[in-house]
């Protein structure tokens, strides 16, 4: 982590209980502790319960979060194919034609202009789906159950419907792939691993893609533009410096931590750190944006430097759950960050900064003038 | 100046997240089935050292360890 960052606010591992219980918990927060409980596979991220056989039981098919060594390594193996770096090189023509369609449609629009609705959105949409092979035409109705189903939304009984219909159509969508496997991440699955894996795991896997792959990577974006926007000397060196555009998207996605805290673990065995002992059955919650020293979604982003190295972050998390689209991301970012900068140099926010409303994983509108 | 040294990957740890292949193109290079590290050279030079000792500790997995010659095997703390 780079020195320059300040410390986090908490202290580096904090003892504590499960709310409500008397189960014993832990926080990390420290960079150095994050690091070393994510690379240690003596901690579970697979759901606790009485017996291994009842915890595998509660594991939702197909997320590979909740998966430990040996399942994990054979379902993983299934998909690391697909996220290669040079797959994700062929993949950058696609995501670089979306985004200019998009910057297209904004100057088509006239400003001011929101940028979350027109332009974070459909890229993040237009691309997962066209990775996944999902028709264009289903996308809509898609990202709204995705919309609706996000864990912050106060409506649980629409969040619990969107989260049922989201299920039921990837479920048809799966059923459909079967009979004819399309040229596309899902369809080559089918191919390849097809028999070896149940309705539920490919449905689950299927899931699991796209809800990372939507909301995650354009969280990411809207949340990484408004930082930029909240500070114009970072963005006008980018601009006038296109070279760092490498560095400012590493920093955006350092900055933003989308992904607050990691899957939540259980540790199987006692397991020092430093001076501390986490026992056999406590639970540990390592908050990323602590270690990484990113703050949340609406507050200041006053860290922002796209010039500094800071590779040895970890909101990709750290381990053997670290983020198998990685690199698509990076690449996302930057198709969609370095074509709308040269596109519009001049973007600003068109608000006032403390009008801008925030959820839990995104900004909600981000109007703009060029 | 640094040693010589030589670098070795553990395929069964590799958990494929392209870093080092991004990072160090002419050294590493990572399988099209399974994404999993493939080395280019296991003896890319003393120019390379420091570059391979970065992507060392940034390997989220631990899968690539290097070997100074002459020297103790060196693994991420």
């Amino acid at each position: 982590m780079p020195k320059s960052l300040k410390a986090p606010d908490q202290a580096p591992l904090v003892e504590t209980v499960v709310p409500g219980t008397s189960d014993r918990a832990w926080i990390a927060n420290g960079y150095d502790e994050v690091r070393a409980i994510l690379s240690d596979t003596r901690f579970s991220t697979t759901p606790p319960a009485e017996t291994a056989e009842a915890s595998r039981r509660l594991v939702q098919p197909g997320n590979l979060l909740q998966y430990d060594p040996p399942e994990h390594t054979r379902l993983r193996k299934m998909l690391t194919g697909e996220f290669t770096l040079r797959r994700v090189r062929t993949l950058e023509p696609l995501v670089e034609g979306i985004v200019e369609d998009r910057l297209d449609a904004l100057e088509g629009a006239g400003q001011p202009v929101d940028l979350v609705g027109q332009f974070v959105w459909p890229t993040a949409s237009l691309t997962g789906c066209a990775m996944l092979g999902i028709p264009r035409d289903d996308q809509t109705e898609l990202t709204r159950h995705l919309d609706n189903n996000r864990l912050d939304n106060p409506d649980r009984e629409q969040r619990d419907m969107a989260g049922t219909a989201y299920l039921v159509y990837l479920g048809k969508l799966m059923r459909q792939k079967r009979r004819d496997p399309g040229d596309d991440l899902l369809g080559r699955l089918i191919r390849d691993h097809g028999r070896s894996l149940t309705e539920a795991e490919l449905t689950g896997t299927a899931a699991t893609l796209l809800a990372s792959l939507i909301p995650i990577t354009g969280g990411t974006l809207g949340l990484g533009l408004v930082g930029l926007l909240e500070n114009p000397d970072q963005l006008a060196l980018l601009v006038e410096r296109p070279e760092l555009i490498d560095h400012a998207v590493e920093e955006v996605i350092r900055s933003v931590t989308i992904i607050p805290h990691a899957s939540p673990r259980t540790a199987k065995e006692d397991v020092a750190i430093g001076d501390q002992v986490i026992k056999a059955g406590d639970f540990v919650a390592c908050s990323l944006l602590e270690a990484n020293g990113a703050r949340p979604p609406g507050e200041p982003q006053d860290t922002l430097d796209i010039t500094r190295d800071n590779s040895g972050h970890m909101a990709f998390g750290h381990g053997l759950h670290y983020c198998l689209g990685a690199s698509l991301a990076r690449m996302e970012l930057r198709a969609a960050i370095s074509r709308l900068l040269r596109r519009f140099p001049k973007v600003r926010l068109a608000v006032p900064r403390d009008e801008l409303r925030f959820t839990a994983k995104s900004v909600e509108t981000l109007p703009v003038t060029w | 100046m640094e040693m010589e040294m030589e670098i070795r990957v553990d395929r069964d740890r590799c958990a494929g997240s392209s870093l080092c292949v991004s990072y160090l193109p002419d050294v590493f290079d990572q399988s099209d089935d399974d994404g999993k590290v493939l080395l280019r050279t296991a003896e890319p030079g003393a120019d390379a050292a420091q570059a391979v000792r970065g992507v060392v500790t940034r390997c989220p997995t631990g899968a690539i360890t290097v070997r100074a010659r002459d020297a103790q095997e060196v693994r991420d703390a």
